[in-house]
């Protein structure tokens, strides 16, 4: 099997993964986990290198990657932002935060930003209604956003990055 | 004196981190600090206890990292009139006073990450009474008379479950938590999980040590990094003081551990699904019959509860099935635990006995709706459940009781809606959900949410039709009736409710193309009243598309062609003049 026109990842870094887990039983979700924790997204060369090594066509392993929302095929900025749309968050205007983030940065749901800094995403629930509207950025949790807060939020993670 | 954080994912959201770490640097005695899980309050996060002994002296609400000196000032001199500001009021301190906590009875109190503040507090001593004193039936006997049902939202009794994964033949069991808590308003188990982990784990080993299973999984949400942290560290503890692994306890019972994390989808919290996505496949559902507890995870019998129905666990074996039941209704017995969000004055998780009514949560308890608006509906369940209107209120919570309602009791969120939320818009929001996580296996779940989506759509965007009403109902039906699983079968229900309750809304947006809530933007009309326009221009300046002209002083007017609705205007004018109509 191989991949003709697709990205150039380092497989080597996959060893120890595999090794760990190639021969466990069911133990596919962990090993695509993982393999997003090493690379940030899940290359289609990555994606061909685990069908091989664990004995499983690549259509398995791109069905069940694609089945869940975790997964990702395209590189991620630097601050993924999980944007909570919980009927908790909803109820308490989750899209005017949305409306804000998209305005501040010029990106919609699943976009990243041209200088690779800030990719959003929309995700079910993050769990923390009572503090809604949420949003997670890079596991951190913000609550009680207000579109003017939401901004300050973005604007002191640019001035970082300056 | 002990200083005592509270560190749940609310909290931090809240900022206790900060907190934390500022009383960190000014306090010269560490060990005076230590962190809680989730007490429930959210509303009054970030929580700081302070503690003698096992006293609680002064609980601090709402603090903020510039309070640390102060609270440290205050623990020193045994003054506590420095913090008063920050005192809990007695009345939000009936939030807590007003429940009965069994599920949730060490979070917010213990140290999660400290397996001997477990121990101390009772903490698997009724392992401890299984394994030497009980037989696997007897444990089954006792769960049996405790009347406990599945808290993941079927109530399905667990005795019954855990007797027939007993019964079932095979040597290999395995024993699997559903903590793929996916309902949207629901997070009593991220809390349990966050707050007292271990007792998730004995409550587990007691199941495992029932039907005779040697492996333990938890299966967590990948949402949820803090539980998946402290429940690992939870599960090494419990391993290192023999709580977990072989000849527990001395016993003849063996029993591992371990935690898969969740990938993202819904509908894991289906059992047969969540056992696809355990064996590393797609979560779509299985036929049932065969059941898990005859041939789940790699078709062994299995056994499958959630994290609320394992936390009363140890409860009930330590204080008796007896006394569990004493609580509740006929058919529902002991306490549950409800997550209270949305428009709600004071929001968090509220544990009471089965029995009390709605009104009790939501205005006796959760202090009624926010900025004294009015009740329109709750919504229980999730997306499988419905909107319960105000002349429910004093519906009993009850399995049979909320189901007759047409909503369910669900995994126990309730979601509280004031007179500012569209219904129809609400069931849009459900059904966008749904359409977005079936697992596409069966015809009228793929498709027919995603024909109701379509149609809910046109008529919150003014362009619905005569007989939309007659074909939502229609579809609803068909997708009960062609699913396979439970997400399928349920998806219709927050449009049945909302079309039983609140059926005007419908009419009216597809009649009279108006949203009695005003939510939905297209069918409202922006414009100034010339009585109350001052001529300020602010409002122009914040259009984003040059629809309000007019002179400085003079009275302003909104081009409704141009105008896209955003608001804006409403919220910038300081005199009121625009209406919304």
């Amino acid at each position: 099997m191989s991949c003709s026109d697709c990205h150039k990842s380092d497989l080597s870094l996959l060893n120890e993964t595999l090794e760990k887990y190639k021969n466990i039983k069911g133990s596919l979700i962990t090993v695509l986990q993982k393999a997003q924790e090493i690379y940030g997204f899940l290359p289609t060369d990555v994606i061909y290198k685990i069908a091989e090594e664990m004995n499983l066509t690549p259509a398995k392993v791109m069905g069940v990657a694609t089945f869940y929302t975790q997964f990702r095929f395209k590189p991620v900025g630097k601050y993924l932002i999980m944007l909570c749309q919980g009927t908790a968050c909803h109820v308490n205007g989750s899209e005017r935060i949305e409306k804000a983030i998209t305005e501040e940065l010029g990106i919609s749901d699943s976009e990243t930003t041209e200088d690779g800094l800030f990719t959003l995403k929309n995700v079910a629930c993050l769990g923390c209604c009572s503090l809604s509207p949420v949003m997670m950025i890079n596991e951190k949790t913000y609550g009680s956003l207000t579109p003017e807060t939401v901004r300050e939020i973005l604007k002191e993670l640019k001035e970082r990055e300056k | 004196m002990r200083i005592v954080v509270g560190k749940g994912s609310c909290g931090f959201a809240a900022g206790a981190g900060r907190v934390y770490s500022a009383l960190e640097n000014l306090i010269d005695d560490k060990s005076v600090l230590s962190i809680t899980g989730c007490i429930g309050m959210c509303f009054l996060e970030p929580i700081v206890d302070i503690y003698e002994g096992e006293k609680l002296l002064r609980r601090l609400v709402k603090v903020t990292e510039n309070d640390a000196e102060n609270i440290i000032i205050a623990v020193k001199n045994n003054d506590f009139s420095l913090v008063d500001n920050l005192t809990i009021s007695e009345k939000d301190e009936e939030f807590l006073t007003k429940q009965t906590r069994i599920a949730l009875r060490h979070c917010g109190i213990i140290n999660p990450e400290s397996i001997d503040d477990y121990t101390n507090d009772n903490g698997y001593k009724a392992l401890r009474k299984v394994l030497t004193s009980m037989s696997p039936e007897d444990v089954i006997e006792e769960i049996k008379i405790s009347g406990l049902a599945g808290r993941g939202g079927a109530g399905f009794p667990t005795w019954f479950k855990w007797n027939a994964a007993r019964n079932s033949k095979g040597d290999e069991k395995y024993l699997i938590c559903n903590a793929d808590e996916g309902d949207p308003g629901a997070f009593m188990d991220r809390a349990v999980i966050e707050s007292d982990p271990h007792t998730l784990i004995e409550g587990m080993l007691i199941g495992a040590y029932a039907i005779g299973a040697k492996e333990a999984v938890v299966y967590v949400r990948a949402e949820y990094p803090l539980a998946i942290i402290r429940l690992e560290k939870a599960i090494k503890d419990a391993e290192e003081k023999g709580f977990i692994g072989k000849n527990i306890l001395g016993s003849a019972f063996s029993c591992s551990f371990r935690i898969k994390a969740g990938a993202g989808a819904f509908v894991c919290g289906e059992e047969t699904a969540l056992i696809e996505s355990l064996e590393g496949s797609r979560g779509m559902p299985r036929l049932k019959p065969p059941f898990p507890a005859e041939a789940g995870y790699w078709h062994k019998p299995s056994n499958i509860n959630n994290v609320e129905t394992f936390a009363n666990v140890s409860w009930i074996i330590l204080n008796g099935g007896k006394k569990f039941s004493a609580m509740g209704t006929e058919d529902s017995k002991g306490t549950k635990v409800f997550a209270l969000t949305g428009k709600i004055r004071r929001g968090g998780l509220v544990e009471i006995p089965m029995g009390k009514t709605l009104r009790d949560v939501i205005f006796d308890i959760g202090g009624g709706i926010k900025n004294d608006a009015k009740f329109k509906a709750v919504q229980m369940g999730g997306p499988s459940g419905g909107c319960i209107p105000e002349e429910l209120l004093d519906t009993v919570i009850d399995y049979k009781k909320l189901s007759a309602t047409g909503a369910i009791m669900g995994s126990g969120g309730m979601v509280v809606m004031s007179d500012s939320t569209c219904m129809v818009n609400m069931a849009k929001f459900f059904l966008d959900f749904t359409t977005k996580e079936s697992c596409g296996k069966c015809v009228h779940c793929r498709i027919g949410t995603k024909r109701m989506l379509e149609i809910l759509t046109r008529i919150t965007e003014g362009k619905g039709k005569d007989g939309d009403i007659e074909l939502l109902e229609e579809l609803c039906l068909g997708i009960k009736d062609g699913a396979l699983c439970g997400l399928g079968q349920t998806a219709p229900n927050p449009v049945l409710t909302t079309l039983k309750y609140f059926k005007d809304e419908y009419v009216s947006h597809i009649n009279e193309k108006k949203c009695l809530a005003k939510e939905c933007a297209s069918l409202l009309t922006y414009s100034i009243n010339p009585e109350k326009c001052v001529g300020c221009s602010l409002c122009s300046k914040k259009c984003p598309t040059q629809a309000i002209s007019g002179e400085i002083k003079k009275t302003f007017s909104i081009d409704t062609e141009k105008c896209i609705k955003c608001g804006q205007c409403k919220a910038a004018c300081r005199f009121g003049a625009v209406n919304v109509d």
